[in-house]
């Protein structure tokens, strides 16, 4: 056995030895208890259109026309079935904590409302089991951490092909162009295309066969026509966008004045801001005449002019510095989600919510 | 500070910067944790979080939001998704718990395709929890996730309804009565963004705010690493802005002031931006001393070479 392997048989070892210790101590560590609601509605009648009625005292809505053959309205972690052609009804399960469960079997040991939701606990050990594999690559690269690098890759992937396909080609696509057979089979919602909105996607469309053109082993050329039409529009959107928000505004943002006179509410003037507001209208337009100065490469870089880009190199750094404190704010920030997720969720260590007391 | 093997047999030979400099990286990372992981653990357990100076930008969103007259229209547009939401939850949570104390009526909309579960999850949080008379369709609606990018922003522009034809229920949106009267973007006096890159608050400006600069103002809050991207646009065209978890932490902290009721505490729920606050102090500090540390390697090796 190599040394590494030793260590990490250590670390896998007395980490497991500290969560079987960690379970066995005050309520234990890393459950999830659901609590069931039963809900019926009663959808609107087709002649008498009102307001559809819930029982145990929700407030649903339900669209009229998503109704009529399948409910979209319902929520994602209830199981929704047709009780009669007016009424439908579903279960939702909302998490509760683990002193809820414990009281509520204490007042009636055979109940089911509160339980313990074993999808729920599964997710979040598995959540925390690719949080800490992601971790381990800290110290080395290891198969955990390949087993998990491997799952959001093809996660992501295949995640990003079922948005393409069902929010963007079903609805916008087909949709258009086939609008009675999309709401029939799978969009009871789906809004009635306009005219125009059918041609264009009929060039869309053909736009799209030729893009694809180009995994026929002949003809390849033809899918550089899309591509001209994407970069045309991709240019003429982002031209147009950038001179007006990233030069003319920005332009007009730094024609400032150098001396501001800054007044309170009885109409005097207030000298501490004035000075300080001056600094930074002169601090900017400095800076902006020095960057630009710095990236004026026609003119040798001395005298003056070189005075100029050396202060305007000072500026760039400072900018850069900032920038990488930003960087680094935002990384600490999702790390201690994420060791927050640990202590609180999994570990039951801490209770920042105070959602474990009851 | 290069990490990999270390080469013992000489080691005490070498002089100290020497051997600092030969410090296995993962040391460093243990440091990390350890900053990171033990103000989470005292906070937890403490319930103390550190006191928030709020600077004019994060005072701008607050102000934007607060001068809005009770009923007015919010665009609310949530362009991130859960791996950003450590940074990007607590502000969305706070810029929604405002604009439901200001009885404001908030139309949620997302360009991020799990924008539209992330603004589901928040509207549970904050408004189903703590202001359950809102209804949905007449006090805020979430119109989910629409593909598209820079060509929904335009659309919107000029026709919402096409940009947005249905709610995330399904519902049409000429059915839906806080809609009723919207037929383009430049109806909503205020747009919020809670941006964790592209699409986002740079293209919400390029592409809308500088179409219609005088009609509508534009807050924005985003991730550290796009922030310095934005400050440029402050305040001429972006009225308002939170940058990172410390944007978050000072608005958080006006919000829960200007809500604050005598005698009762604050819920958890609206403290995690300041909360994170402690991990950023240590975190930080600890970054300032190895940036220091490496320096005085740095110098102390120039110094020896020239010598």
């Amino acid at each position: 056995m190599t040394r590494q392997a030793k260590t990490w048989l250590i670390i896998g070892a007395v980490f497991v030895a500290l969560i079987v210790v960690r379970g066995m101590i005050g309520q234990g560590l890393g459950r999830v208890y659901v609590k069931r609601t039963d809900v019926t509605v009663t959808l609107p009648d087709a002649a008498a259109a009102g307001a559809p009625s819930a029982s145990a005292n929700e407030s649903i809505n339900v669209s009229p026309s998503a109704a009529s053959t399948q409910v979209t309205g319902a929520p994602s972690s209830g199981t929704t079935s047709a009780t009669s052609a007016s009424t439908i009804s579903w279960q939702e399960w909302k998490q509760v904590p683990p002193l809820e469960f414990i009281a509520a079997q204490k007042a009636n040991p055979a109940q089911t409302e509160i339980a313990l939701s074993w999808p729920r606990t599964i997710g979040l050990w598995l959540a925390a089991f690719f949080t800490l594999a992601i971790f381990s690559f800290l110290y080395a690269d290891n198969p955990f951490y390949k087993i998990a690098e491997s799952l959001v890759v093809g996660v992501s992937a295949a995640y990003w092909g079922v948005i393409g396909f069902w929010d963007t080609l079903v609805p916008k696509m087909f949709g258009a162009l086939t609008p009675g057979l999309v709401k029939s089979l799978v969009q009871p919602s789906l809004v009635a295309p306009e005219r125009l909105q059918q041609i264009s996607m009929v060039f869309a469309l053909i736009l799209g066969v030729m893009m694809l053109w180009r995994l026929l082993p002949r003809g390849g050329w033809i899918s550089a026509w899309p591509l001209a039409f994407i970069v045309g529009v991709t240019a003429g959107l982002k031209i147009v966008s950038h001179v007006e928000s990233d030069l003319m505004a920005q332009a007009a943002a730094t024609m400032k004045p150098l001396v501001v006179s800054v007044t309170d509410a009885s109409g005097a003037t207030n000298m501490w801001d004035s000075w300080w507001a001056s600094v930074a209208n002169v601090l900017l337009v400095t800076g902006v005449i020095c960057c630009l100065t710095y990236f004026f490469f026609s003119v040798e870089h001395k005298g003056v002019v070189g005075g100029a880009a050396r202060v305007g190199i000072w500026y760039l750094m400072i900018t850069f510095g900032a920038s990488f404190g930003f960087t680094v704010m935002g990384r600490i920030a999702l790390l201690a989600a994420r060791v927050e997720f640990l202590f609180d969720d999994w570990l039951w260590l801490i209770d920042p919510n105070h959602f474990r007391g009851l | 500070m290069s990490g990999g093997n270390v080469n013992s047999t000489n080691a005490s030979a070498r002089p100290w910067f020497e051997r600092l400099d030969r410090v296995d990286r993962r040391w460093i990372f243990l440091l990390m944790f350890l900053a990171v992981s033990g103000p989470i653990l005292w906070i937890g357990v403490t319930g103390k979080t550190l006191p928030e100076a709020p600077t004019l930008a994060a005072r701008a969103v607050f102000q934007e939001i607060n001068q809005l007259p009770a009923r007015s229209l919010v665009l609310i547009s949530f362009d991130y998704d859960p791996a950003s939401a450590g940074e990007l939850q607590p502000m969305a949570t706070s810029l929604v718990r405002q604009c439901a104390a200001k009885n404001l009526r908030m139309v949620f909309i997302a360009l991020w395709p799990l924008g539209s579960q992330v603004a589901q999850q928040t509207i549970q949080d904050v408004i189903r929890d703590d202001y359950p008379a809102l209804k949905e369709g007449d006090d805020f609606v979430n119109m989910g996730y629409q593909a598209g990018n820079e060509a929904v922003m335009k659309l919107l522009l000029t026709d919402f309804a096409k940009a947005f034809p249905k709610d995330s229920r399904g519902e049409a949106t000429s059915n839906i009565p806080i809609l009723k009267d919207v037929k383009m973007v430049s109806q909503f006096p205020l747009l919020i963004s809670v941006s964790a890159g592209y699409p986002g608050s740079k293209e919400w400006v390029q592409y809308v705010i500088s179409a219609y600069n005088e009609k509508m103002n534009f807050v924005t809050g985003c991730t550290g690493v796009s922030a310095p991207q934005l400050y440029p646009y402050f305040p001429q065209q972006i009225a308002g802005l939170l940058g990172a978890i410390k944007g978050a932490a000072e608005y958080e902290s006006m919000v829960n002031e200007s809500l604050a009721v005598d005698g009762v505490a604050t819920a958890p729920k609206y403290l995690q931006a300041q909360r994170r606050m402690g991990p950023q102090l240590v975190a930080h500090l600890l970054m300032v001393g190895l940036i220091i540390v490496g320096n005085v390697i740095f110098f102390a090796r120039k110094r020896r070479g020239a010598a």
